[in-house]
C-alpha cells in the first residue's frame, strides 16, 4: 500500500508521523520524502546514500540558422518560456514547463530538446527500511517534475520489493501536495489542535475528499489549543487514529533529531498501534482475515 | 516604503503567529499574506473585505466527448499523463492537466476547448491594524508565483496612494515559485527558524535562495529553550553567515492561547514574549530602512 502523510499546514508534524511509522512498520516498507522543497524525513531516519541522480526537465534549445521567426512555438507557449523579439528567438529555460509544444509545432526543425537541472534524487537504506528523496535546486521554482521523478523511482523499488509505501508530503493543499497524494491508497491529515491548524486541516479535507480515499487523522500536540479539530472530526466522520500530546520531552526529542516512536516506550506502543490501524484502513488489509 | 517579508522555509516555525504581532507594532503599513495557499493571519486579524476579486490564472483543457474522434493523439503526446481514456471517449484530469495547449492545436477533430482557469479570489480588506491585501486559491491549484505577485503589486499601489510608509508580508513555507515570487526585490527578509534539525537545515536552504535574488536577510530564533545547544549553535551561524539574529524568543504556549482567542501575541501580554517582539520590531525596522537606503 501507499500511504501519504499530508497536512494543510507546515510544521504540524509529517515529518514525525513519517519517520516513526516506517521505524515501526511490521512489514517491508519504504519511506518516501517528497516534500522536495524542503526534505527533512533523512534528519531523522539517517539513512545511509546509495546512490543519487541529477533530475532534469526537457527544455528547448533554439538554433539561429535554422529559424524562420515564424512565431508558431511563441504563440504556443503559455508560460511566457520562449519569445520572439522581431525575427530573434529567445528562451527563458526557467519558465519552461517541458511540455514539449514548442518542439511539436516547429516547422524548421529549429528547435532540439536541451535540460535544465531540477534537482536531485538520492536513496539508500535505513535499517531494514528503503529510503528515497527529492532535494530541489535552489532556484529552481518547480516542485512537482521532480516530485514525479523522485516517486516513479520509490514506486519502481516498492513494486518489485513487494513493499509499502510511506510518503512524507509537501505541505499546504495547492498542486505539489495533490500530486503527492493522487497516488495514496489511504491519506493520514496531520494536524495540531489550535485555530491554524483547523484551518488548513479544513482546507485539506475539502481538497482531498473529492479523491475517494480512506482518510484518518493524527492530531500531534494535543493539550496545547482548544478541541475545534476534534469536534471537526467528529462532524465529518473523519476517524482520528492517534492524539499525540503536546510534551516537552516530544519536542526536546524531536529537535535531537531523534525519531519521537523511539523516544519513549508509550510512544512506540502509540505508533505500532497507529501502523496497525492505518493497515487496516488500505488495501490487502491483514484486518479482514480477522474479521472473517 | 521599505517592504519586510517573514519566512522561514520550514513550516510551522511561527511565522504568521510573529507577523500579527509584528503587524501590531508597525505604524502607518499595509499587511499581505503571501501564503495564498494555507492563509492564517486573516485567523488572527479578522479582515472585513472591502473588494473581492477573482483570480484567473491559465487555461485548462476540455475535451467534448460530442466532438472526440477517439484517436488517442492528445493522451500519447500530453507529458503531464493529464489524458484519461474514459470507457470510449478521453477526458482530462485537471489536476494534472498544466494548461500547455498542446492537446488543443494537435486534435485533428478541434474537440478540445481550452477556457480560462478559475483559480481562487484575492481581497483587499480592513483590519484593527490596518489595511490588508490576501487570497485563498482553490484546492488543487498551481501554487501560483503569479498570484503572490499580483497581491504584492497591489498592495504596493494601495501604498503609493494612500501613503502608506512600509509593506509587512507573511511569506509561503518552502523555497519553491510561490516564495520565489515574494522575495524579488523585498527590502529584509525576516527568517524564522527554530533550533531543531528541520529549522536548520531549512534556513539554510531559504539563506541560499535570498543568496541567489540578493534580498537581505536576518533571523529570529523561534522557540529557543526547546534546545539550548542547538540555538547557540544557530546563533553561532548567523554570526558566521553574517546575519542580524533579530531575537530568540523561548516557546511559550501564550502564542496559542492568544491564537486561540483571535488576537496577537502583544495584544494578549505585555512583557514576556511581546517586550521581546517589541524590542526586535525596532531593531528590524532599523536594519530595513538602513537595506532600502543603501
Amino acid at each position: 500500500m501507499i500511504l501519504a502523510v499530508a497536512s494543510g499546514k507546515g510544521g504540524t508534524g509529517k515529518t514525525t508521523v513519517s519517520a516513526s511509522l516506517a521505524s515501526v512498520w511490521p512489514t517491508p516498507v519504504i519511506a518516501v520524502d517528497l516534500d522536495v522543497e524542503e526534505p527533512n524525513l533523512h534528519l531523522f531516519l539517517r539513512p545511509e546514500i546509495q546512490g543519487s541522480e541529477k533530475a532534469y526537465m526537457e527544455v528547448p534549445l533554439a538554433d539561429e540558422d535554422k529559424c524562420t521567426a515564424c512565431g508558431a512555438c511563441s504563440d504556443i507557449c503559455q508560460f511566457k518560456a520562449i519569445s520572439l523579439l522581431g525575427d530573434v528567438l529567445i528562451t527563458f529555460p526557467e519558465m519552461c514547463h517541458g511540455c514539449g509544444a514548442c518542439l511539436e509545432v516547429c516547422p524548421a526543425g529549429a528547435l532540439t530538446p536541451d535540460r535544465r537541472e531540477l534537482g536531485e534524487v538520492s536513496w539508500g537504506q535505513a535499517g531494514k527500511m528503503g529510503f528515497f528523496m527529492g532535494r530541489l535546486r535552489v532556484g529552481e521554482a518547480m516542485s512537482p517534475p521532480l516530485m514525479r521523478f523522485v516517486r516513479a523511482k520509490a514506486a519502481k523499488l516498492a513494486t518489485a520489493s513487494a513493499a509499502d509505501m510511506i510518503v512524507d508530503c509537501p505541505p499546504g493543499v495547492s498542486c505539489p501536495a495533490v500530486n503527492a497524494v493522487m497516488d495514496a491508497d489511504v491519506i493520514l491529515l496531520v494536524t495540531e489542535p489550535t485555530p491554524f491548524g483547523l484551518y488548513d486541516f479544513r482546507l485539506a479535507h475539502e481538497a482531498f475528499a473529492p479523491m475517494n480515499k480512506p482518510m484518518a487523522a493524527v492530531i500531534n500536540r494535543a493539550g496545547l489549543g482548544d478541541d475545534e479539530v476534534q469536534r471537526y472530526c467528529r462532524r465529518h466522520d473523519l476517524p482520528i487514529l492517534a492524539e499525540i500530546p503536546y510534551d516537552r520531552e516530544v519536542a526536546q526529542a524531536y529537535s535531537q533529531g531523534q525519531i519521537v516512536a523511539q523516544a519513549t516506550p508509550a510512544l512506540k506502543v502509540a505508533f505500532e498501534d497507529l501502523a496497525a490501524q492505518v493497515r487496516c484502513v488500505g488495501p490487502n488489509s491483514p484486518c479482514e482475515a480477522a474479521h472473517a | 516604503m521599505p517592504e519586510i517579508l517573514i519566512i522561514s522555509g520550514k513550516g510551522g516555525t511561527g511565522k504568521t503567529s510573529i507577523t500579527g504581532a509584528l503587524a501590531h507594532l508597525a505604524k502607518n503599513k499595509i499587511i499581505c499574506d503571501l501564503d495564498v495557499d494555507a492563509p492564517d493571519l486573516h485567523l488572527l486579524l479578522a479582515p472585513q473585505a472591502i473588494q473581492v476579486h477573482d483570480f484567473y490564472s491559465g487555461n485548462e483543457a476540455i475535451i467534448d466527448p460530442e466532438l472526440c474522434t477517439y484517436c488517442g493523439l492528445c493522451q500519447e503526446k500530453c507529458r503531464f499523463e493529464a489524458i484519461i481514456e474514459d470507457g470510449e471517449a478521453y477526458r482530462v484530469d485537471p489536476l494534472k492537466c498544466e494548461g500547455c495547449k498542446l492537446c488543443v492545436s494537435l486534435c485533428p477533430a478541434e474537440a478540445i476547448a481550452f477556457p480560462q482557469r478559475h483559480c481562487g479570489t484575492w481581497q483587499v480588506s480592513d483590519t484593527r491594524m490596518g489595511p490588508m491585501v490576501h487570497a485563498q486559491l482553490f484546492p488543487g491549484q498551481e501554487n501560483s508565483g503569479r498570484l503572490v505577485a499580483l497581491l504584492r503589486q497591489h498592495a504596493r499601489e494601495l501604498a503609493q496612494e494612500k501613503g502608506y510608509e512600509l509593506i509587512l508580508s507573511d511569506g509561503p513555507p518552502g523555497i519553491g515559485c510561490p516564495v520565489i515570487s515574494s522575495m524579488s526585490g523585498t527590502d529584509l527578509a525576516v527568517l524564522v527558524t527554530e533550533p531543531t534539525p528541520s529549522g536548520r537545515h531549512d534556513l539554510e536552504r531559504v539563506l541560499e535562495l535570498c543568496r541567489h535574488f540578493k534580498v537581505p536577510a536576518g533571523v529570529i530564533i523561534n522557540k529557543c529553550d526547546i534546545n539550548a545547544e542547538q540555538s547557540r549553535s544557530l546563533a553561532d551561524y548567523c554570526a558566521r553567515e553574517g546575519l542580524e539574529l533579530f531575537a530568540e524568543l523561548p516557546f511559550d504556549p501564550a502564542m496559542v492561547q492568544a491564537m486561540v482567542r483571535g488576537q496577537v501575541i502583544t495584544e494578549y501580554q505585555k512583557d514576556g514574549l511581546a517586550g521581546e517582539l517589541a524590542r526586535a520590531w525596532e531593531k528590524i525596522m532599523q536594519t530595513a530602512e538602513r537595506k532600502k537606503a543603501a
